[in-house]
Parts: C-alpha cells; sequence; structure tokens
C-alpha cells in the first residue's frame, strides 16, 4: 500500500515534469520549423542584404526587410511612449490615491480592456483616430498625410497595450509592504512625495518587467495594426507616413502569390525574423533586469 | 478676555504634552477604543501594556493621525499636542505627523542608501543643502550608535544591515525630521535581547529631550524602562499611573489579574 502510493507520487511527478518540457518544445519546434522554411531564401541571398536593403520587389526577386523591420520598431516604440506615462500614472492613482468604490469600478473594466478582440480596436481606429491624423493633426505638422501612418498604428497599440500594462503594474505596486509606505507618510511626506521617491523608485525592476511584456506584445500585434498603419513598403521618415510593420506583411500576402516560391520563402523569413526580435528581446531584459536587480538590490 | 501674555505662558506650562479628551475609534461598526481620557507627561517614558487586541496600536495611530490613510476608522474626541487639537479640521496633517518620529514594529528601511534613509525626512521637508544634510545624517547617526558601523558604507543599501541595525537607522530616520515626540509600536518585538538593550538604552537616553510613548508587549521591558504606565483591556484604559506605583500596588483587580499571568 505505502510502495503504492510512492509509485503513484513519482508517476504523477514525471508525468507533470514531461507535460512541463513539452511546452517548452512548442517553442523549439516553432522556430526551428520557420528557421527551415527560412532556409532557401538565406542561401539564396545574403543575410546581411536581407535585413539592410530597403528593395522590396518580389517578382524581381528583392526581398529586403529594413522597412518592414524599422516599421515594427517605430510602431512599437511610438505605441510604448504614449502608453507607458498613461498606464503609469493610472496605476499609481488606482494605488495611492482612489478610494475602494473607485477601484472596484476600474478593475474589471481595465480587464475587459484588455478581453476586446483586435479587429475592434483596428474598426475604431480606423474610424476615428485615422481620420483625426488626417485632418487635425497631421496638418498643423506636415502638408499632407493619409492619416494611415506610424503615429495611428502606434496610437492604436497604445490602446491596446494600456490595459495590460495597468493591471501588472497595479500588481507590482500592491506588493510593496505597507510599512513601507507608512514609514514615509508617517515622517510627514505627502502622497505625492512617497509615489516619487518610494513607490516608483522600488518598482523599478516591475515597470520594466511590465514594459518588456507590453513591447513583446506589440512587436506581435497583427490586425489592428495592419488596418490603421497603411501597410506601403517603405522607410518612414516621419510619425506621419505609412509603414509595413512585419506581422502585417505576412498576414497580408501569406496565401497570396505563394506560386514565386522564394517569396514563400521569404515571407517565411520576416515569420523567423518576428520570432528571433521576440526571443533575443525577452532574452536580453531579463539579464538587463538582472543586473539592474543585482546594482540597486533596494 | 486672553491676552497674549497669559496664552503663551499656558503654551509654556503645557509644552510637549499630549492631552486626549473623550476619545473614541471605530473601525466600521467595530467601536475599537472607548472613551480616552488621559494626559501623557512630558520628557519621559510612558509604556502602553494590554493584551493583543486592545487597542494599543490603534492608539498609538491616532497620535500621528495615521488613521487618515484608512477610511473605515471614525474618530471623535479631541487629541491635543502642544495644546492644539491635532483633529481640527484646520491642523495641517503633516505638521503633526513631523511632531511625532515612529518607529514600527519591524525595521522598515526605504530603497534607498542608508545615507538617504537618515536624509529622507530633512529632504521631503525641504532641506536640500548638501552640507546640512552631511552634517544633520552623521549626527543623528552618531546618536544611534550606528555611524560607526557604517561610515565606510553609508552609500550603500540599507537592506543589507543587520535587523538590529536596521532598527536603529530607523530610529535615526525618525530623528532626523526633529520631532517633539516618539512613537514606538512594539519596537523591540523583531529584535534578538542585544539589539533590544540596545534600543532600549537609546530611549532611556532620549527621554532627556524627546517625550516617549510605546507600545510594549513584554512586561519585563515596561518594567526597565518606562516612567508611566498605561494598561489597557478591550478599548478601554483600566489603570494609568507612575511605574513603580503600578508594579507593586495596582489598584485594579484586572490589572493584578494581568500582571500575575491570568490572561495575556
Amino acid at each position: 500500500m505505502r510502495r503504492l502510493r510512492a509509485v503513484k507520487d513519482k508517476t504523477a511527478r514525471y508525468f507533470m515534469l514531461g507535460i512541463a518540457i513539452f511546452t517548452i518544445l512548442f517553442l523549439l519546434a516553432i522556430g526551428l520549423s520557420l528557421f527551415f522554411k527560412a532556409l532557401p531564401i538565406m542561401k539564396e541571398k545574403n543575410l546581411w542584404v536581407l535585413l539592410t536593403s530597403s528593395d522590396w520587389k518580389p517578382f524581381k526577386g528583392d526581398f529586403g526587410f529594413l522597412p518592414f523591420i524599422l516599421s515594427t520598431f517605430y510602431v512599437s516604440l511610438i505605441a510604448i511612449i504614449i502608453a507607458l506615462p498613461f498606464s503609469i500614472l493610472t496605476s499609481i492613482y488606482l494605488n495611492s490615491y482612489a478610494s475602494k468604490t473607485v477601484k472596484r469600478f476600474f478593475e474589471p473594466v481595465i480587464d475587459l480592456l484588455s478581453g476586446i478582440p483586435p479587429v475592434i480596436y483596428g474598426i475604431w481606429g480606423t474610424l476615428t483616430i485615422v481620420p483625426l491624423i488626417a485632418n487635425k493633426i497631421a496638418p498643423v505638422f506636415v502638408e499632407f498625410s493619409s492619416g494611415y501612418t506610424v503615429l495611428a498604428g502606434g496610437i492604436v497599440l497604445a490602446v491596446m497595450i494600456i490595459p495590460l500594462l495597468i493591471s501588472i503594474m497595479v500588481e507590482v505596486f500592491r506588493s510593496i509592504p505597507k510599512e513601507m509606505i507608512d514609514a514615509s507618510l508617517s515622517m510627514g511626506a505627502t502622497r505625492w512625495q512617497t509615489v516619487k521617491k518610494v513607490i516608483l523608485r522600488k518598482s523599478i525592476s516591475g515597470i520594466i518587467a511590465a514594459t518588456v511584456l507590453a513591447l513583446s506584445r506589440a512587436f506581435g500585434e497583427t490586425m489592428a495594426v495592419l488596418m490603421v498603419c497603411g501597410n506601403i513598403t517603405q522607410i518612414p521618415h516621419s510619425i506621419f507616413d505609412a509603414c509595413y510593420p512585419l506581422p502585417a506583411l505576412i498576414a497580408n500576402n501569406y496565401g497570396e502569390m505563394l506560386s514565386l516560391p522564394s517569396y514563400e520563402s521569404a515571407l517565411m523569413f520576416s515569420a523567423f525574423l518576428l520570432f528571433i526580435i521576440v526571443v533575443l528581446f525577452n532574452g536580453i531584459s531579463r539579464f538587463t533586469l538582472n543586473q539592474i536587480e543585482k546594482r540597486y538590490q533596494f | 478676555m486672553e491676552t497674549n501674555e497669559t496664552i503663551t505662558l499656558k503654551k509654556l506650562i503645557n509644552s510637549q504634552s499630549i492631552k486626549i479628551e473623550n476619545l473614541d475609534v471605530y473601525i466600521d461598526t467595530q467601536h475599537i477604543l472607548k472613551d480616552i481620557n488621559l494626559t501623557i507627561p512630558e520628557k519621559s517614558i510612558t509604556c502602553i501594556i494590554g493584551p493583543s487586541g486592545c487597542g494599543k496600536s490603534t492608539f498609538l495611530k491616532t497620535l500621528n493621525r495615521m488613521h487618515d490613510e484608512t477610511p473605515e476608522v471614525k474618530i471623535s474626541g479631541k487629541v491635543f499636542v502642544d495644546d492644539e487639537n491635532i483633529y481640527d479640521p484646520h491642523v495641517n496633517v503633516i505638521d503633526t505627523r513631523k511632531k511625532m518620529g515612529l518607529l514600527a514594529q519591524r525595521p522598515c528601511p526605504l530603497p534607498m542608501s542608508i545615507f538617504d534613509n537618515v536624509a529622507y525626512g530633512p529632504r521631503i521637508h525641504g532641506i536640500k543643502r548638501r552640507k546640512a544634510l552631511n552634517q544633520t545624517v552623521i549626527q543623528y547617526l552618531q546618536y544611534v550608535g550606528l555611524w560607526d558601523e557604517v561610515r565606510e558604507r553609508v552609500r550603500t543599501s540599507a537592506t543589507r544591515l543587520s535587523i538590529g541595525q536596521q532598527q536603529r537607522l530607523c530610529l535615526a530616520r525618525g530623528l532626523a525630521i526633529e520631532p517633539e515626540y516618539i512613537l514606538g509600536d512594539e519596537a523591540t518585538s523583531a529584535l534578538d535581547p542585544l539589539s533590544t538593550k540596545k534600543i532600549e538604552e537609546l530611549f532611556i537616553k532620549l527621554k532627556e529631550k524627546y517625550t516617549i510613548i510605546l507600545v510594549t508587549h513584554t512586561l519585563r521591558q515596561a518594567k526597565r524602562i518606562a516612567d508611566y504606565i498605561i494598561f489597557m483591556y478591550l478599548g478601554q484604559i483600566i489603570e494609568a499611573g507612575p511605574t513603580e506605583e503600578f508594579f507593586n500596588n495596582p489598584k485594579k483587580q484586572l490589572t493584578r489579574d494581568y500582571l500575575s499571568g491570568s490572561f495575556s
């Protein structure tokens, strides 16, 4: 009887280990299959040229990915620049100022926001943000803009990642010991002084981690961005130019024109590229986070 | 009619004392403190004792208005600090807290260096000059006997200090806001005997300049350092008086039972 229990325990343990390994294998499997599909184009062309050229003429066999790569970064950067202050201030308000009633109202609404399908954000962007940029914002700075721009993509993406950022940051702020906040307040610090000097300082690594997660999400977001950023193959020179991020390239073209074998491989290459960007980005930021925590062990 | 002169005179007499009149504290509908009337003598150590849940910590928090942070708490009555009712609507909570240095149960260094911890109070109250800050920090670290232990590493994180050192740091941090009162909420309960002794010695040294009010769980500590004892039970003050009288000749049956260990 006792032995049977021990055997069961062991079996359960190794079974679950197996399942856990399986999830890691998914990552590996996706990476590998993308790699092998992208291999033909990487053999055919110089990798450096693929990454740095901006010539995109699939029928002539020119595949330069630079416009797509830069578009992806620009849109994500704009999104995070808009979203960060917004979500930091909101989460601080919810954590340190809001009454229980306000919190009880806000938190489910924020959860709801992160559950709205991207395509709805896309439509909303097309109907409101794009015309707003074309008619009101862009004319102040440039002669003409269609409204389908880097900025539009950035704004829509920002709205999408704000709920994610807020829900993580609220948790980060909540994890700060109450005694620490009381210590500051009891010395006669105002709430705002406490926020600036204690709460933000204590949660810096949590804020960075949240930002990384949001950026990874932003890199990969496809539908909503695709609908508002114009999808023109060019290197955008201002936020009022159209752009064409990597996920949009794949979503728009996969399934069409695959009669060109190198074209299919090129699309696979862009998927592989996106995959690598996200993996590398996560790795690097995890490393930096560790360094930060080591150096400023407060 | 009161002339200016009589007012100043009155202030002199009552300076640095706390007087509490008809204080009632509710948390939601629970009646936590019941009709507290009390005067706390200045420049001495007053220990508040009593079983867990009797309202000791709640009482301490009413003195520096930390209950402001919890909307569920309702307070009625008057608490006079330096002749001013701190629950008067025109009183600024920051001024009140600046008069009270708080030492919490467990040391809680702020997420910054040792130096910045002590400089925190002066800084938030507007002192920017580096020379003045340096002086203040060194002065109070010396006062709590920490300076020689940390002078090489005042710029490193405060969390790397031992627990006992952290508590002395917190005391220095509290003193640096130049309070008149020191409130301690079981300030030694997380410390080892040696660190406890150091803190207790500091309290005795501090009472020359400050009025000290301590919540404590250990009767022996109260016996060792207190000048006055307040015994609380179920939100009421049962007995209060000078230490010797309180321990040798308690007047209430409830006090005698508590002192003999019938309940705790």
